[in-house]
């Protein structure tokens, strides 16, 4: 882990401007996906395992993929999106793994969360940080 | 219909009984999140594909709910089982009420 | 002084491009085809010892959306492209089908594109632009359209492994030393050339994007940016954008004689159409 001073700057304007309305507003509606999905149910660390690009070379087209065995469906959240929610991969019966991939788009730097729900209703969650660049002549 | 709307999708020609393959799918769509604005400065309004399913013989595989956070061509890769030979139906639901359809068929041994 | 930074570039190159670039990709294979995307570079390109793709810039995601065809999303424009080729248009009710049966006779067209025909640079969009016209009765496509980049893109692909070889002496050399006199002319606001980037400094960072040597062996090229395919003249015009100058417009002399200019600095690579990049 390195927690660079940019990161704690960063991190300390994140909890001023939370006081605002508007960013809480859109936490909330991350918070919402989610309840809407687990039904208010705790969630678990764990249990499904999200692959994402540390550093996303452009926000458009952002390769995900999501696998949790044995799982009901799975909930991909872009937190930091205008709404966040990206897709809910519900798997059938002749689902061959319990994994999926997509191409999704990131506003901005972000946190990326995939929630798993499980046949027997308890809930397992991952999360990993996107670092979206803005190109010099690429972006 | 959204204008010029065409799915491709990769699937085995054969495999054994009770295997587990890959399913590769794209389709090609704008996707228009609905956040965007024109040069007039006007919303454009949302247009997706919101839904997509996979079927196998009339068994499901996979049920995706969609966002305007999927990309412009949505593409999607997962994986089946294949219990016997048969026909995978792949549906694609736009916004305006138009559905996409492709078909596969794949012979099991 | 020239050769000393370009060393610098390119060891710069080595130790931030990560694995990437570390373990030497310099050939991949696309469909059973074997593209080579560095080669030394051509004697008339004093500047470089090596002339290497834009894939080689790139970060892996990008990379590996290149490597499969069904993952390439160029290729729902390549299907646009087929649909296009069969399709009846204009006023002799012909297709581009109805004379080339099957559009694999291009092969190897797009390696040797550009070229001068009586006395003047003809792309590929000129040559589907004077069949639609000439010998279909149709209208003509808009130079970086849908249609346009769909069929070039189709067409380039016939190519896809052969090596880009562009005549540049006899009388293609007027046209070629009008695009490298521009390829060096610093022009904009913020008074760069071509070289400045592409030849001084790739493999650097420019804001959170990797500076590439500028070749256009795989347009028609996708581009996660706008999700579609994007003609090289189009990609000029960005390019001159950046650097706040007045684009020529697309099919400008100029413009043409660069197209040239460029094609020969990638003579060695591989053709790549359609490629995918940021």
């Amino acid at each position: 882990m390195k927690f660079t001073r940019r990161d704690a700057l960063a991190l300390g304007l994140g909890a001023t401007a939370a006081s605002f309305l508007p960013l809480r507003a859109m936490a909330a509606t991350t918070d919402e996906v989610i309840a809407a999905f687990t039904g208010g149910a705790d969630i678990a660390e764990g249990g499904v395992s999200l692959t994402a690009p540390e550093i996303a070379e452009n926000g458009n087209t952002v390769p995900v993929s999501v696998d949790a065995p044995g799982a009901a469906a799975i909930l991909l959240i872009a937190t930091g999106n205008p709404s966040p929610g990206v897709a809910t991969f519900n798997f059938g019966p002749l689902a061959g793994a319990q994994s999926a991939a997509t191409r999704i788009r990131l506003a901005g730097t972000q946190e990326v969360i995939a929630i798993a729900k499980m046949p027997d209703g308890s809930f397992g969650k991952a999360s990993q940080t996107v670092k979206v660049t803005i190109g010099g002549c690429g972006g | 219909m959204a204008k010029g709307v065409k799915p491709r999708v990769k699937v085995p020609k054969t495999a054994a009984a009770g295997d587990v393959i890959t399913i590769k799918t794209l389709i090609s769509h704008k996707m228009e999140s609905g956040n965007r604005k024109d040069s007039d400065g006007n919303k454009i309004p949302r247009s997706i594909i919101n839904r997509f399913t996979c079927d196998f013989n009339g068994e499901n595989v996979i049920d995706i709910t969609m966002e305007p956070a999927i990309s412009t061509n949505p593409f999607f890769e997962f994986k089946a089982k294949v219990p016997e030979s048969g026909e995978f139906k792949f549906t694609w639901y736009d916004d305006d009420g138009s559905v996409y359809e492709a078909s596969k068929e794949i012979a099991v041994s | 002084m020239k050769i000393t930074m370009t060393l610098l570039a390119a060891s710069a190159l080595a130790l931030s491009a990560g694995a990437s670039l570390a373990d030497g990709h310099e050939r991949i294979e696309i469909d059973g085809v074997e593209l080579i995307l560095a080669a030394p570079a051509p004697d008339y390109v004093e500047h470089l010892d090596k002339v290497m793709s834009g894939w080689l810039f790139r970060s892996a995601e990008t990379q590996a959306l290149e490597l499969d065809d069904f993952d390439n999303p160029a290729f729902v424009f390549i299907d646009k492209g087929i649909d296009l080729f069969n399709e009846v248009d204009g006023s002799e009710g012909k297709s581009c089908a109805s004379c080339h049966e099957d559009v694999a006779e291009f092969a190897g067209l797009r390696a040797s594109m550009p070229r001068v025909v009586d006395g003047k640079v003809q792309t590929m969009e000129d040559i589907v632009n004077d069949m639609r016209v000439n010998y279909m009765g149709a209208e003509p496509w808009k130079w970086s359209g849908g249609e346009m980049t769909s069929v070039v893109g189709l067409i380039s692909l016939q190519s896809r492994g052969m090596p880009v070889d562009v005549k540049i002496d006899g009388d293609a050399a007027p046209f070629w030393e009008r695009g490298k006199e521009l390829y060096y002319t610093r022009v904009g606001q913020l008074d760069m050339a071509c070289a400045n980037c592409h030849e001084d400094n790739f493999g650097k960072m420019i804001r959170a994007d990797r500076l590439s040597q500028g070749q256009i062996n795989g347009f028609p090229t996708y581009r996660l940016k706008n999700a579609k395919l994007n003609s090289i003249h189009g990609r000029f015009k960005g390019c001159m954008k950046n650097i706040r100058a007045k684009p020529f417009k697309e099919g400008s002399e100029e413009f043409r004689a660069l197209e040239l200019y460029l094609a020969s600095r990638g003579a060695g690579l591989s053709v790549e159409s359609p490629s995918v990049r940021n």
